[in-house]
Order: structure tokens, then C-alpha cells, then sequence
């Protein structure tokens, strides 16, 4: 049986424990707001980059460059793979890492040969203890407090250049998307050759013949890397955001814990000591007695 | 007053103009254009250059924009710029930055192509500066 002063301190460190996890909370709460209005921010963009490429890949038929039809192989697959920098967020991490794992373990078993490329610290330390001589690549966003296009342009560039030299036939971006504060979802995403965005209605039905300048083919070749960085930038975002509402609701939950087992301590520790008193009591009573 | 028409200006990071327009003056990728209500439908890109927007209320407003494209409809326009910023809003050494990346990208370059373009690119970027920021 724990001493009374073993109880107070463990009561006392809980409690210290439990303040941090509510700062942490609360911390999360603040950058989770600020992630949803980047996240928020970029989709016009995006969106409207889908509704322009569908306009021009109607224009321009069969045409269209490599990047965007493959290289007819399905030999080797670039799978990258953005996770969080930071850990203590529950499961976000872990999903990701697993979706990818499973994607991996289903490529080579259909003997593909595959290649990834790590962002963020996190699925690097998981996927290396499986994967480690695949692992091509570890993009660290550790210093970057705000991501902003630059970084996710800089991810687009370095895989379009892998491809540019052959190295990969496919490439699958690997993230986690946002639904809710509590909910994220692991999603794995065709970035090469791109699915050809489904023409939506009304937007392409405008049915406006364009002029274009220069060539369609000359636009599309500029504008298919530039979708790239936009979907690998949206992915980072919506990373950014999935991670801050894991970090709140793991945070919430630790600080509940520790709000349950400090009850629980207080109790032990109040018995004990009344059990204490309660026999220095009937020891001076009995004493008492005995005279 | 001439009729006015839709305007956006996005940037991946976010919207920065969406209001009805006179005219905006684009840096397209063969020239500069001025774009005003029922314009035939083009799709261009841009070089990095100003875009000037005159608003509906008669206001005058300018942009810098890195690179990019516009898609200009008769009922609107909208411009995706891959970064912009209000030209009041912007300091030389952003610029500078640009300029220097621009020369290590030239210098790295491994092959005619990617040189050639980041040349041209280079050069914009010499030519904007010269023209927005009185020496």
C-alpha cells in the first residue's frame, strides 16, 4: 500500500500532467481554426484549376502530354506519403502510415516494384521500420510554421522531375482528409498520369469555344505541374488541419483521463488517511481504557 | 460608364479580389491584354508582370503576379495566379529573393530546355523589377 505522501505526489503530478494536456488542447484549438481558414482559403483555387483543366483536356482530346496519360507502363509506383512532424495526435499518424503500408504490401504482391517519398518526420519513423531501403526521399516541414504553396511546389517539382527522367510509371499521394474535428480520413490520391477531372456540367457545358494563347497543348503542359503542387498543396493543408483536430480530440481525452484518476487518487488518499486517524483513535481509547 | 463585369484574382493561398469590374489589364503570356465585359472567351497564360483592375466604383487598384493563368469568359474573368501580391503591399527584398532563386535555377539547370525557360523567366522577374519599384 502506497504511504500517504506517495498518494499526495502522484496526486500532485497528475495534476501537472493534466495542465500541460489542457494547454496542449487548447493550443490545438487555436492552430486547428487557423488550418481550416488556409484549408478554406485554398479551394477556390483548386477548384477552380479543376473546372479550367476540364475545359482544356475537352479541347485538346488525345493530345495530351505524358504526365498527364502515364507512360503506359505500371511497373514502378511513387508512392508519397505526407504525415504530420509532430506526434501526440492519437491514431493520424498511424492511419496514414497503415493505409500506405497496405498499398505497398498489395504492390508487391502484384510484384511492382515501389518507391516512396516520405513528408514529415512522423510516417518516416513508421514506414522505415518496414520499408527503409524503398524510402527514397524524407521532405522535412519541421521549420515551416505556415505551410505555404513554396513548400508544396517544391514537393510537385521534385516528383515531376523523378518522372520527367522515368524513375516511376504511377504516383499516389498518400494524406489524411479532413472531415470533422473528430474524423479524418486516409485517402490515397492518383497524382500521375492524373485522372482527368469528369467534366461537371454546367461548368464545362458553357459550351464557350475558347481561343487560347499560346496553344492548348503549350497551356496544358504548363498548367498539368501547376495542378500537381495544387493538389499536393491541398493535401498539406488539409494534413495540417486533420492533425491539429487529432491533437484536440487525443489532447481532450488525455486531460479527461487525467481528470478521472485524479479523482480516483483523491479518494484512495482521503480513506487512507481516515483509516489513519480512525486507528490513532482507538489506540489512545483503548489506551485510555486500559488505565 | 462602361458595363462592368465578374473579376477574381486567386492565389493557391487565397481569394484576393472578387468584385464586379471596368477592365483589368492582364501581362498575358503574348502581350498585354485589357480584358472588359463580353470579352470573346480566352484562355492565356501570364507572365509575371502587373495586373491593374479598375473597379465598378471607379477605383484603380494594382497586383504583382508571379506567373499563371487567366480564364476570361463574356460573364467574367478569373485569374489564377500561382502568387500575387497588391502592389503596395509588396518590398524589395521578396523581389530580390525571387530573382536570386530564379539565377540558381538558371545556373542548375541540367539541361537546354529548363535553362532556356528559367532565363526567360529571369528576365520577367528583371524587367517587373524595373518597372515596379523606382530605382
Amino acid at each position: 500500500m502506497a504511504s500517504l505522501k506517495d498518494l499526495r505526489n502522484r496526486i500532485a503530478s497528475v495534476k501537472a500532467t493534466q495542465k500541460i494536456t489542457k494547454a496542449m488542447q487548447m493550443v490545438a484549438a487555436a492552430k486547428l481554426r487557423r488550418a481550416q481558414e488556409a484549408a478554406e482559403a485554398a479551394r477556390p483555387y483548386s477548384e477552380r484549376m479543376g473546372v479550367v483543366l476540364a475545359n482544356i483536356t475537352q479541347a485538346i482530346g488525345d493530345d495530351a502530354p505524358a504526365l498527364m496519360t502515364g507512360t503506359g507502363k505500371d511497373d514502378v509506383h511513387l508512392l508519397v506519403v505526407c504525415t504530420a512532424e509532430r506526434g501526440l495526435c492519437g491514431g493520424f499518424n498511424a492511419q496514414i502510415a497503415r493505409a500506405a503500408r497496405d498499398h505497398v504490401r498489395s504492390l508487391q504482391a502484384d510484384g511492382k516494384t515501389v518507391k516512396i517519398i516520405c513528408v514529415g518526420k512522423k510516417g518516416f519513423d513508421i514506414l522505415r521500420r518496414d520499408f527503409a531501403k524503398l524510402i527514397i526521399e524524407r521532405i522535412d516541414l519541421r521549420e515551416v510554421k505556415q505551410i505555404g504553396f513554396t513548400n508544396a511546389d517544391a514537393i510537385a517539382k521534385k516528383v515531376i522531375q523523378l518522372f520527367n527522367k522515368g524513375e516511376f510509371d504511377v504516383c499516389t499521394l498518400f494524406y489524411s482528409q479532413f472531415k470533422s474535428v473528430i474524423s479524418q480520413i486516409p485517402t490515397a490520391q492518383q497524382l500521375i498520369p492524373a485522372a482527368a477531372p469528369a467534366a461537371e456540367g454546367e461548368s464545362a457545358s458553357e459550351g464557350a469555344v475558347y481561343e487560347y494563347e499560346p496553344e492548348p497543348g503549350e497551356i496544358l503542359s504548363d498548367l498539368i505541374p501547376r495542378n500537381i503542387s495544387v493538389q499536393i498543396f491541398r493535401a498539406l493543408l488539409e494534413n495540417a488541419a486533420g492533425e491539429m483536430g487529432a491533437k484536440m480530440s487525443a489532447m481532450d481525452n488525455a486531460t479527461r483521463n487525467a481528470g478521472d484518476m485524479i479523482n480516483r487518487l483523491s479518494i484512495t488518499y482521503n480513506r487512507q488517511r481516515q483509516a489513519q486517524i480512525t486507528k490513532e483513535l482507538i489506540e489512545i481509547i483503548s489506551g485510555a481504557e486500559a488505565l | 460608364m462602361a458595363e462592368s463585369f465578374q473579376f477574381d484574382l486567386v492565389s493557391p493561398e487565397r481569394l484576393l479580389v472578387s468584385e464586379q469590374v471596368e477592365s483589368v489589364i492582364i501581362p498575358g503570356a503574348e502581350g498585354e491584354m485589357t480584358v472588359m465585359a463580353k470579352h470573346a472567351p480566352v484562355m492565356t497564360t501570364i507572365q509575371p508582370g502587373v495586373v491593374t483592375v479598375k473597379s465598378a466604383g471607379g477605383g484603380e487598384e494594382r497586383y504583382v503576379v508571379f506567373g499563371g493563368f487567366a480564364d476570361i469568359l463574356p460573364s467574367g474573368c478569373t485569374l489564377l495566379a500561382e502568387s500575387a501580391v497588391a502592389v503596395k503591399d509588396i518590398d524589395r527584398a521578396d523581389i530580390t529573393r525571387r530573382i536570386q532563386e530564379a539565377k540558381e535555377d538558371a545556373a542548375d539547370a541540367e539541361d537546354d530546355e529548363t535553362r532556356t525557360k528559367a532565363e526567360q523567366f529571369l528576365h520577367q522577374l528583371t524587367t517587373l523589377e524595373g518597372a515596379i519599384l523606382p530605382a
